[in-house]
């Protein structure tokens, strides 16, 4: 009976109808977190992007299939993301592990089918992890009050991207621009951390509100 | 807090990595072949280094790779890392380049 009306669900509304960023309860609060100015910094989640992890010896042929069908080259060290932020990107995640990050509704499919019997994997790991987004002049102290990786920009400018913790929080963290009003950085937690990142967020956003003490 | 090289990913915190205990202990060749008390020590004993001890760590919170790295227990220091499956290198050379800075 409960498999009857869910299928009915999905047939009136569609699954997109039906899924639920693990942020959507905290939409107002993201919102009204924005602190303006000199010293602003804003907080935003993008939901449901396609999310592919994938698996391949470098210069094997496997990674070729998947640099092909991909339209992008896989990263080869560690920081390193290939394509672009607002396409399809391709982040390090470890020497023969990656995760593709593309528009919603992307998919896996053409990847697996791409890689056939090759060894290594496609995996759609889209809801594994949600994307917030933090920009503005002062981002870059809001991550660096919990993340103890290095963010100065000789060494992290646009582009990178690496695998660490801010607070107690592991996260993927990707800086995807730069510009006059500051850094640009993609946080992505995992679904069940999510809540705790994006309060975490907040709560370290709330002191750029004030003047600098100096 | 150690501030310890991945070798794939470079330096990180100590709170992303996870200890793994003496490296290069060989799994015995074939199991069934040793006594109680041989299994028993291939699976408990290990050693009580005090100076260079070569030893396993996996970067958890990074690319989730293990590698092994060679730390002195009195000081801390790192002396060495290298990636699983490289030999380890010779103590002495580390101890000499330590003792000719
Ligand atoms: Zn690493």
């Amino acid at each position: 009976m409960a498999e009857q009306l869910m299928e009915q669900n999905v047939n009136i509304q569609g699954p997109a109808a039906l899924r639920r960023s693990p942020l959507a309860h905290l939409a107002g609060a993201i919102e009204a977190g924005a602190v303006a100015g000199e010293r602003g910094v804003t907080l935003r989640e993008i939901p449901f992007l396609t999310m592919v992890g994938l698996r391949a010896q470098p210069g094997s042929a496997a990674a070729a299939a998947l640099e092909k069908a991909a339209g992008v080259a896989l990263p080869t060290k560690v920081g390193q993301t290939t394509g672009s932020a607002e396409g399809t990107a391709v982040l390090w995640l470890g020497p023969d592990e990656y995760l593709l990050v593309a528009p919603e509704g992307t998919g896996a499919g053409a990847l697996t089918e791409a890689l056939g019997d090759e060894p290594g994997a496609v995996v759609d790991l889209s809801a594994n992890r949600t994307t917030l987004e933090l920009s503005g002049p002062s981002a870059r102290l809001v991550l660096e009050k919990g993340c103890n990786a290095d963010l100065h920009p000789r060494v992290f400018g646009p582009g990178t991207a690496i695998t660490t913790q801010l607070g107690p929080v592991p996260v993927l963290l990707w800086q995807t621009g730069e510009g006059p009003s500051g850094q640009t950085y993609r946080i992505l937690p995992r679904a069940s951390f999510a809540d705790y990142a994006a309060r975490w967020l907040l709560d370290a956003m709330t002191e750029f509100a004030a003047p600098e003490v100096p | 807090m150690i501030l310890l090289e991945c070798p794939y990913c470079g330096p990180r915190d100590e709170t992303e990595y996870h200890y793994g205990g003496q490296a290069h202990v060989a799994y015995p060749e074939d199991p069934n072949q040793l006594t109680d008390q041989e299994w028993a020590q291939y699976l408990f004993y290990r050693d009580n280094t005090k100076g260079l001890f070569a030893e396993r760590w996996v970067h958890t919170g990074g690319c989730r790779r293990w590698f092994n790295a060679v730390r002195d227990t009195v000081t801390y220091e790192i002396k060495a890392v290298y990636r699983a499956g490289e030999p380890r290198p010779d103590f002495d050379s580390l101890t000499q380049e330590g003792a000719a800075k």
